[in-house]
């Protein structure tokens, strides 16, 4: 279970903002578009923090920003006692052997033209890990621990479904023995019936190699059942952060309840009787985020204060932190 | 309430340099006036294709609506001739698709788009269209109608497209709406204010709908009754609170059991279905579902069993259904 002493990542005023550009031959910024606008939390060690939000909220650039795939606009990133943020060429890549990243896109993230052997084997190489023979080796154990034949060790991923090419994505991860894997939306392009396979497979190597993930969804569900805590971000910020039983069962935030209230449930019994939150309006563009809380042009309770200050995240009570003017 | 349409036996293949896929296999069913079915399945099960092909958008090549009746207000889609089967799409029976962005023409405005279905169908003038569209958008919730109906589908959120979309579908009032996965490109707050929408156009208008989705909890909260497919097969058919509260067919019970509830007790592990559906070029003997079926028996490699009457209302294709539900009330 998680070490609540001793957080793994501390991240610290998070930011991620993208320029947009104007003109043709000069180049000038007119706008950014904040993707990640201020972020503070931590992932403790061992544990699962399930990142949700909806499209367009800053979820996978945190997660990105996080590992330096990014780099960040400001803000500090401490991982094994070092400022990611402030790390450059192979001092980065050498740190990049303890964290790594399961991507969402099956059919995208594998590179069509390695075998899978090469797939999985290039980290060993690269870090220095393995070789020749002992290579080999390390690979067909890689892909028989996530539940492929090491039979197909020449294959191409064309000669793979999409859940199997997830397999050999999260293979990849573990090939260098890392302490924190980013998953980002690692089941969503998958059919349900698959899904809770490599749910599953994930959970138990995480209980096998004491890994620690960052869990980036939008379906709450599944959320729900793999993580410890949750944060649930809106528009570049985390409004709500706290573990999973009292996200669920106590939330806080609005935009939280109205997240929960929309998720639907598989039994129409319960679903006749459920009360809806429906919120007004779409999100608002990262690009002019509104003034004060940017939660307040779609907020059910919405009061004066909302609209000029922003809420200041912090913990009000049990390790249950929020960004809300209407909690005490 | 009568039957509105029914479809009997379709078969429908695409030729491709691999092979024949079997996309759909003989499935019959039927929608009632004011009903609203559930065609529920992953993909590739055939629950698009199915609808696709009622509604003749099968291209052809490399497409074959191979045989199969579809009966619609007395008449078989599939025989009568093109001026007919286009007199009936858009206007009696309407389609929304999946991704709106790809649905709606990205050169011409909302109006151009919307109004189009009114002046084909219903006659109408443009300035008679133009008050039409406003009024239909402003039915399906778009601020500032009036202002937006010039505006092209580049300029609206995805929640917004389907709207428009939907609003597209209804605007000739059709009596049978086919919603082929709706939401599902969609956030889950957005997708709950379109389903708002839809069931409270589904209550004004009267009009039945197919809603073809993979999502078993959205199907949950809108469908009367639901069909499972699988491989190209109808393999159970019963009513929503039937097929949640009884399933009897492997597939289906296997599907409910590897979703993560939220309202659920937090299980230590989800219970997956193994293996993958079967390839539709190379179809199996037997059932489709022999490999993954924890039931199977010798005879499920050799016979594939045909949707029957299992219990009150309830059919399912499943030569061992009885031991499914034993198992499951132990």
């Amino acid at each position: 279970m998680a070490d609540t002493t001793q957080p793994l990542v501390q991240v610290k005023g998070l930011k991620k903002y993208f320029p947009v550009m104007q003109g043709i031959i000069l180049q000038r910024k007119v706008a950014d578009v904040k993707a990640v606008d201020g972020l503070d939390f931590e992932i403790r060690k061992g544990e699962t923090l399930g990142l949700v939000g909806e499209s367009g909220c800053g979820k996978s650039t945190t997660g990105r920003a996080i590992l330096q795939l990014y780099r960040p606009t400001a803000g500090e990133v401490i991982f094994q006692g070092k400022n990611l943020c402030k790390l450059q060429g192979e001092e980065l890549r050498k740190m990049r052997r303890h964290m790594q990243m399961i991507f969402q896109d099956p059919y995208a993230s594998l590179n069509p033209r390695m075998t899978v052997g090469d797939i999985i084997g290039e980290p060993l190489e690269v870090h220095n890990i393995a070789k020749g023979k002992e290579k080999k080796e390390r690979v067909q154990e890689l892909l028989q621990i996530v539940g492929l034949n090491p039979y197909f060790v020449n294959r191409y991923p064309h000669e793979f479904s999409g859940g199997q090419r997830q397999r050999i994505g999260v293979a990849r991860a573990l090939a260098v023995n890392p302490d924190f894997i980013v998953c980002d939306e690692p089941i969503s392009a998958l059919d349900v019936s698959i899904q809770a396979q490599i749910i599953n497979l994930l959970e138990e190597l995480q209980a096998k190699f004491h890994l620690t993930y960052l869990f980036i969804a939008h379906d709450l569900s599944v959320v729900r059942h793999i993580s410890d805590r949750v944060a649930v971000m809106y528009l570049g910020k985390i409004v709500e952060l706290t573990d999973r039983t009292s996200l669920y069962e106590n939330p806080l935030h609005p935009y939280t309840k109205a997240l929960l209230s929309a998720v639907p449930i598989p039994d129409p019994v319960v679903e006749e009787k459920r009360e809806r939150i429906i919120l007004v309006g779409d999100v608002p563009s990262p690009l002019r985020p509104p003034p004060g809380c940017r939660f307040h042009t779609r907020c059910p309770i919405v009061m004066d204060v909302c609209k000029v200050q922003d809420p200041v995240f912090r913990d009000v009570g049990g390790d249950h932190w929020v960004a809300c003017h209407a909690v005490k | 309430m009568g039957t509105l349409l029914e479809v009997k036996n379709l078969r429908t293949e695409f030729h491709t340099q691999d092979g024949v896929v079997h996309a759909v296999n003989g499935v019959s069913f039927h929608v009632d006036e004011g009903e609203t079915l559930g065609l529920v399945g992953e993909s590739g099960c055939g629950k698009s294709v199915s609808m696709l092909s009622v509604m003749r958008l099968i291209p052809m090549p490399p497409g074959k609506i191979v045989s199969g009746q579809v009966m619609f207000q007395g008449r078989d889609l599939l025989q009568v001739d093109d001026e007919e089967i286009r007199s009936v799409r858009g206007n009696k029976i309407a389609m929304v698709f999946q991704d709106p962005m790809t649905s709606l023409n990205p050169v011409l405005t909302i109006n151009t788009q919307v109004s189009e279905a009114l002046e084909l169908h219903l006659g109408m003038t443009k300035p008679q269209a133009r008050k039409r569209t406003i009024e239909l958008l402003k039915m399906v919730g778009i601020p500032e109608a009036e202002r937006r109906v010039d505006d092209y589908p580049h300029q609206f959120s995805g929640g917004m497209r389907q709207r428009v979309m939907i609003a597209m579908a209804l605007s000739c009032s059709p009596q049978l709406l086919i919603a082929d996965e709706p939401t599902t490109a969609l956030d889950v707050t957005i997708q709950a204010q379109i389903i708002d929408i839809v069931k409270r156009l589904k209550r004004e208008l009267g009009m039945a709908i197919v809603w073809i989705t993979h999502d078993l909890g959205v199907i949950a909260g809108l469908a009367d009754r639901i069909n499972v497919m699988y491989a190209g097969f109808v393999i159970e058919s019963a009513t929503t609170k039937e097929i949640f509260g009884n399933p009897l067919h492997p597939y289906t019970l296997g599907l409910l059991g590897s979703i993560p509830r939220l309202d659920a007790a937090l299980k230590a592990k989800l219970t997956p279905i193994e293996g993958l559906p079967p390839d539709l070029i190379a179809l199996p003997k037997g059932c489709p579902f022999y490999e993954r079926c924890r039931y199977r028996t010798d005879k499920c490699a050799e016979e594939n069993p045909p949707l029957e009457l299992a219990t009150l209302r309830h059919w399912v294709a499943c030569w061992n259904w009885q031991d499914v539900r034993k198992q499951r009330l132990q």
